[in-house]
């Protein structure tokens, strides 16, 4: 058929050795490994994002300067903001996804195990471009993760660095996305229906939906903020004709569905958690379903939300305000199905399911500031203050950080063979939800006292709550040691893990042996 | 070549190739920025980065040709591609649909703005809205541009592109009832009109630059108009440059009747980009 010599002299039926070592990891095809890749990448970027979040609440401890040169600060801040996002949430939630959705659904591994190597792979070329250009003349990018011009036009090389970064970021996001959705679409085991699905691999295929719908429109925006910095076109130039104020429209419609991409993985990790330690059947599962689905639509006509205060027609800002509030209409769904599958339920309170509570509480603290945010003429009040920062934290820290952390304590022992310190895991929950609290909940304060966001200085009237917010956060931040040695001593060693794991679980990954074999269901099996 | 089918979803050993691939972009990135910057030697960066990238490509398409030559792509894999190439050209849409959306809104909303109210009077009182434009503020050769018309060489363009999903169309049909010939002769004459195009599009170009003062800095218009033209001209060529190797393969034999699913996905993408060329032909060449 071919005179070509075959580049790795594997035979015809492949039954050689795998590479070991770090060639393992560099070359594997297999959903489990690169699972396990995502989530470690995860973490070390949430140390990395982390510790500049540290920085930030040190500097913000006094008002006055202190510590940080104020460039130098908005570096801090965007970069906390593009890793965290792009770094830490979003790879860990396809980590989950490569672990999880072949096991959930009785599949051998991922449609595409080439190409899923390959999206996992990208991610640290992009954290490269990304962290690599604090060390380059200017440092890092400093004009905020959203990307605005004319800042983006105006900055040094580290601004070029940058959109390469999410060129690739998106590519990987892509790939990956195609991946799960031909996974879920195709390769279901017998009798899996998609109602039958469990509600992860739902929110899961919205969620690689929104992603493959959007992430071509970012690139779109950054390609043109990269010929108007370095070929001279004017999109975001009035003089030339063009609107810095479309950047802001293009970059929204990405970045709204962006922040359900955040979140629908975390209902769906809380949705299979709660039932479990209820030892109930998740209330309302269609109704689950369908709130999914109608939250990824919303989502692509509420945009201009983040924008009230740019300037637009009032018809349009009316339409984006109660386009907006009728997002809550799902997402109370959701949160009334959580309450209600614990209702009666025998509950019992493991590290998991702390977390998975904590996130039902916090999570709707988050959503009603939301809520709040999208009255226009509130916004306009509130917009760019630390009510904001208040907002989007609740939701991403509380919110999506802790559904993963709900995650990772749930399927740790499926994955590691090992149940975990549930002593250390409680120490490791109840100062984080403190530690969050007490650094999040005093920002409110600060923004409806008018305090502004992404300033190193400020007035002296707000020095108690920035001061609160500090000792929260290195509480906070410290405490994620704990959940560094939690899950170093479960990959180690400790007590053996049942292949069920837990009494209420439900589903097909707990039928395999803990830790699940390196390959799985090579024989798919029957759902009935 | 055998197309013995088996039950199970065929699985890949380990594979070098994406790794290759990550650093063939790593090097393109960090050499097209020092080329951008005007650092010594980024074109040699970014030339390695695409060398290393082409190498990685016909390393790991080699790969997946033997794989479905040896029969090991099974009706289940297949439906697996099917799947995949229609979310990949829906991500493909939404791609285009970020610049078209920029043309839009520049047309019919931020333009008229800047030549009305408190915006016209008090930053360019003289400025009259009007499509085509260069902006109200250039100065220089940037302001001074002949639009393009539509009915030279893109309507031309409009025929040969229409033309190519014929024969695309013509050649799958010789493929599914076995007539070689057929399959070989309407794939030769697609990538022919696929390069005539992007020569005549070459020499629009040419002529743009050289002859109309319309260029990248012509003001939102050229923006618009090479941003849409350009990632569209590139699209076709990466699509005749897929053509080429299915006509490669079916002269080697491949495909056959019932198992030819990378020619498919060459051809969806290639009505894809048809319907792209029709939407530009409309929108930028025609309503100006």
């Amino acid at each position: 058929m071919s005179d070509v010599a075959h580049a790795h002299g594997h035979d015809e039926h492949g039954h050689h050795a795998h590479p070991t070592g770090l060639m393992r990891w560099l070359t594997t095809t297999n959903h489990k490994d690169i699972g396990t890749l995502y989530l470690i990448f995860a973490l070390v970027m949430l140390f990395a994002a982390g510790s500049m979040a540290l920085l930030i609440r040190a500097e913000l401890f006094k008002p006055g300067l202190q510590l940080l040169h104020p460039d130098f600060f908005n570096q801090l801040t965007t970069m906390h903001g593009l890793i965290m996002i792009f770094g830490v949430i979003m790879p860990a939630f396809s980590g989950f996804a490569n672990w999880q959705v072949p096991l959930m659904l009785g599949a051998p591994d991922m449609a595409f195990p080439r190409m899923n190597n390959w999206a996992f792979w990208l991610l640290p070329v992009a954290g490269i471009l990304l962290m690599g250009s604090f060390l380059l003349p200017g440092g890092a990018v400093a004009g905020g993760w959203t990307m605005y011009p004319p800042l983006y036009i105006q900055g040094g090389i580290s601004y070029d660095l940058t959109i390469l970064a999410v060129h690739i970021m998106g590519l990987s996001s892509i790939m990956g996305s195609i991946n799960i959705i031909t996974t879920i679409l195709n390769m279901r085991a017998p009798g899996m229906t998609l109602m039958k699905m469990p509600l992860f691999c739902w929110t899961w295929l919205i969620t690689a939906y929104l992603l493959i719908a959007t992430m071509p429109v970012l690139a779109g925006a950054v390609t043109m903020l990269l010929t108007d910095r370095n070929f001279g076109t004017h999109f975001f130039n009035a003089a030339g004709g063009g609107d810095p104020v479309m950047f802001q429209h293009i970059f929204w419609f990405f970045a709204h569905p962006e922040v359900y991409i955040l979140i629908l993985p975390a209902f769906g990790i809380v949705s299979q958690v709660i039932p479990t330690f209820a030892r109930k059947p998740l209330f309302g599962y269609a109704s689950m379903v369908y709130a999914t689905a109608s939250i990824a639509i919303l989502s692509f006509i509420v945009w201009a939300h983040h924008m009230f205060t740019v300037g637009m027609p009032a018809a349009a800002q009316l339409f984006f305000m109660f386009s907006t509030m009728l997002i809550a209409v799902p997402t109370g769904v959701k949160v009334f199905n959580w309450v209600a599958t614990m209702w009666r339920g025998s509950m019992t309170f493991e590290t998991p399911m702390l977390f998975a509570i904590a996130f039902v509480c916090l999570f709707t603290i988050g959503g009603f500031s939301g809520l709040v945010l999208a009255i226009a003429p509130v916004d306009i009040q509130l917009h760019d203050t630390y009510y904001v920062v208040a907002h989007f934290h609740y939701v991403l820290v509380s919110g999506a950080l802790f559904s993963i952390f709900a995650g990772i304590y749930y399927w740790l022992p499926k994955w590691t063979g090992h149940m975990y310190d549930e002593t250390l895991g409680k120490w490791h929950f109840w100062l984080s939800v403190i530690g969050m609290n007490i650094v999040f909940f005093p920002m409110h304060f600060l923004g409806l006292a008018g305090m502004p966001r992404r300033i190193p200085d400020y007035a002296l009237q707000f020095t108690e709550f920035n001061q609160i917010a500090t000792v929260g956060a290195f509480i906070f931040g410290f405490s994620q040691l704990i959940f560094l040695a939690v899950v170093l001593k479960t990959v180690k060693g400790g007590a053996k893990a049942t292949s069920k794991v837990w009494e209420g679980a439900e589903g097909l990954e707990w039928t395999v042996p803990s830790p699940a074999p390196y390959h799985t269901f090579e024989t798919a099996p029957v759902v009935k | 070549m055998s197309l013995a089918q088996t039950d199970k979803y065929y699985l890949p050993q380990p594979s070098i190739w994406p790794i290759v691939g990550s650093v063939a972009l790593l090097f393109m990135a960090v050499g097209g920025t020092m080329l951008m910057r005007e650092i010594d030697h980024g074109g040699w960066v970014l030339l390695a980065g695409m060398a290393i990238l082409f190498y990685m490509m016909f390393g790991w398409f080699r790969e997946v040709i033997r794989d479905s030559e040896a029969g090991r792509y099974n009706k289940q894999v297949d439906s697996s591609f099917r799947w995949s190439m229609s979310w990949f050209i829906f991500s493909e849409v939404m791609f285009f649909a970020a610049f078209f959306g920029a043309l839009f809104y520049t047309r019919v909303l931020s333009v008229p703005w800047l030549g009305s109210g408190d915006t016209m009077q008090q930053l360019w009182p003289h400025f009259q809205a009007a499509w085509p434009t260069a902006g109200p503020g250039l100065s220089g050769e940037e302001s001074h541009f002949t639009p393009m018309h539509a009915w030279g060489i893109p309507a031309i363009n409009t025929l040969l592109l229409l033309s190519s999903g014929v024969t695309v169309t013509w050649a799958h049909w010789g493929l599914k009832k076995g007539a070689r010939g057929q399959l070989i002769l309407g794939l030769a004459l697609t990538v022919a009109l696929g390069l005539v195009f992007l020569g005549l599009q070459a020499y629009e170009y040419h002529h743009a630059y050289t002859e109309m003062g319309l260029t990248l800095g012509a003001g939102v218009y050229g923006a618009t108009f090479f941003m849409l033209t350009g990632f569209h001209g590139f699209h076709v060529l990466v699509g005749t440059t897929m053509l080429i190797v299915m006509l490669g393969r079916s002269i080697a034999g491949h495909f056959t009747a019932d198992h030819h699913f990378a020619f498919e996905a060459v051809s969806w993408y290639w009505h894809f980009v048809d319907v792209v060329w029709v939407l530009l032909f409309v929108l930028v060449y025609w309503l100006i």
